[in-house]
């Protein structure tokens, strides 16, 4: 009987239910597969979870997760629990979790995501010394949640946006673009211009890298409609005056002159850098890192959601720098992966 | 006779962002919305037939303007021949031509004004 083949069918294990591991995990079960959600921290959805509002479209990250929470209804999801070891007898693996259970699978699929730069390492931007400075993350969780002691209780006239901060940058280990920050700077700045319509809002760029599909509108919407200023060079230095305001030095690449601006607050756009815990486990399967640090694909052109080992897939943020539309095609091309693999 | 300590003291040429005075560019973005929209590309500069002569840019007057530096960019309009070639090659479609003639009626009006 159908039904029953059904419930047969292997169960799959998912490291990570972040997007990638909900939207494969949906997927598979759509295929008739046991997806079993191996979830680290408290919540799924990862770091999603905590956005506001997704750009190209403004789309509510909340609804979107909410939604993709639901889909997965018939899938086991362990919260809270890591893989301690795991075995491979023939074509089957055995992994251990840190809850107690074991399971026998085919096939693994790792979307353990990244990790957001720690801003505190780049001490000259001042996070975690001056109470003006923010991170990224930090201003969508104000967005959500419209409690932040660095914004409430204060006039806000000026607003710095920094870009690049732990990426394109050698000596914190991090030569790679972080991708999606140029336009999560600009989108959060709009944001802000449209909370805050009086400020003077700047961008301090190296580069503005808009590669996506209506990225580039987006800053010509921050330029002509908000009047967002872009200046061109990375700032050098932050620091706080008697007033309790940020003096930030930069140089103006293009006038070529040193350029200082007082702010009231300063958002530092951290990048996506790779997953430690991520990197401990990979190790733990004998995967192997790429030069970015980020899990080895078995190549970077035509199979981005094979490992090097059989039955190891990956989907999403594990192996780079990715959006969001991005990691669900890969979750879904992987769920794909992972059945031909099964089938063969 | 002033003293010689063997070196000068110069203005700083630094550009600090709370003491510019940007009324100009307002009132030219008032006028020509479009000012805000240039990506400092450079294609302006580089077909100006102007600029090998005398160092004309519209990049550079838009920036000056920007940065409250009034003086430097009314300098360098001075050596536009409002061929309109820039307007032809600004990938923001910028009317580019349009955009100095504005900016030189503010100027004037200023002068008027003084
Ligand atoms: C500030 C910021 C804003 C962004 N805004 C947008 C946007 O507006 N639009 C857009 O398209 N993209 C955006 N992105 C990109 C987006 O966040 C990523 O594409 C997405 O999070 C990738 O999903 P993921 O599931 O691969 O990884 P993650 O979101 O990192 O999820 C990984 C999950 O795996 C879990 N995990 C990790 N290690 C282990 C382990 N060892 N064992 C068990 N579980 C583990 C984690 O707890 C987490 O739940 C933004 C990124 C940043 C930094
Ligand atoms: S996307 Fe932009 S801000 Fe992010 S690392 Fe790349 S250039 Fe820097
Ligand atoms: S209109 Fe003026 S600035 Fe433009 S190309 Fe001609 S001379 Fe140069
Ligand atoms: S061509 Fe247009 S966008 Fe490029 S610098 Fe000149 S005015 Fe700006």
């Amino acid at each position: 009987m159908l039904l029953e083949l059904k419930i047969m069918k292997d169960s799959i294990v998912i490291i990570g239910g972040g997007i990638a591991g909900l939207e494969a995990a949906k997927q598979l079960l759509t295929l008739g597969y046991t997806p079993i959600i191996v979830e680290k921290s408290d919540h799924l959805g990862g770091h999603v979870a905590g956005w506001n509002r997704l750009f190209p479209d403004m789309a509510p990250a909340q609804e979107i997760v909410a939604k993709m929470i639901k889909d997965v209804e018939g899938a086991n999801i362990f919260l809270e629990t890591e893989i301690i070891s795991s075995n491979k007898l023939g074509n089957t693996y055995i992994v251990n979790l840190s809850n107690g259970v074991t399971i026998r699978t085919k096939a693994i699929l790792i979307a353990t995501g990244f990790e957001l730069f720690d801003a505190h390492k780049k001490e000259e931007y001042g996070y975690g010394i001056y109470n003006q400075v923010m991170t990224n993350q930090d201003l969508e969780k104000w967005f959500n949640t419209s409690v932040d002691s660095r914004i409430g209780g204060k006039e806000i006239r000026k607003i710095g946006f920094v870009h690049c901060v732990g990426s394109r940058d050698v000596k914190a280990g991090n030569s790679q673009c972080s991708k999606v920050c140029c336009v999560t700077a600009i989108k959060q700045a709009i944001e802000m211009k449209q909370e805050f319509p009086d400020a003077e809002i700047y961008c301090f760029y190296m580069d503005l890298r808009l590669f996506g599909k209506k990225y580039e509108d987006f800053y010509i919407n921050a330029q002509k409609d908000y009047g967002i200023h872009f200046i061109r060079g990375r700032v050098s230095e932050v620091s706080e005056n008697i007033e309790g305001r940020l003096l930030v030095k930069a140089e103006d690449t293009l006038s070529g002159k040193p350029l200082k601006v007082t702010l009231d607050l300063l958002v530092l756009m951290a990048g996506m850098v790779c997953n430690q815990d991520g990197s401990k486990m990979a190790s733990m399967l004998r995967l192997e890192t790429d030069s970015d640090g980020f899990l080895r694909s078995k190549d970077n052109v035509c199979n981005i959601v094979e490992s090097n080992r059989h039955g190891i897939f990956y989907a999403g943020a594990c192996t780079g720098t990715k959006t969001v539309p991005e990691t669900i095609s890969e979750a879904r091309a992987a769920a794909l992966m992972i059945h031909n693999y099964i089938n063969e | 006779m002033a003293m010689n300590f063997g070196f000068k003291l110069c203005p700083s040429s630094a550009l600090n962002l709370d003491k510019i005075d940007t009324s100009l560019y307002d009132k030219l973005v008032e006028m020509e919305p479009d000012a805000r929209i240039c990506m400092a590309c450079g294609s302006c500069s580089a077909t100006c037939t102007a600029s090998q002569f005398s160092g004309m840019s519209v990049r550079k007057v838009l920036l000056d303007i920007q940065r409250g530096k009034e003086k430097e960019a009314a300098a360098m309009l001075r050596n536009c021949m409002l061929c309109g070639k820039c307007t032809m090659v600004c990938p923001r479609g910028i009317n580019t031509r349009h955009l100095i003639l504005s900016l030189c009626r503010i100027y004037d009006n200023k002068e008027e004004q003084k």
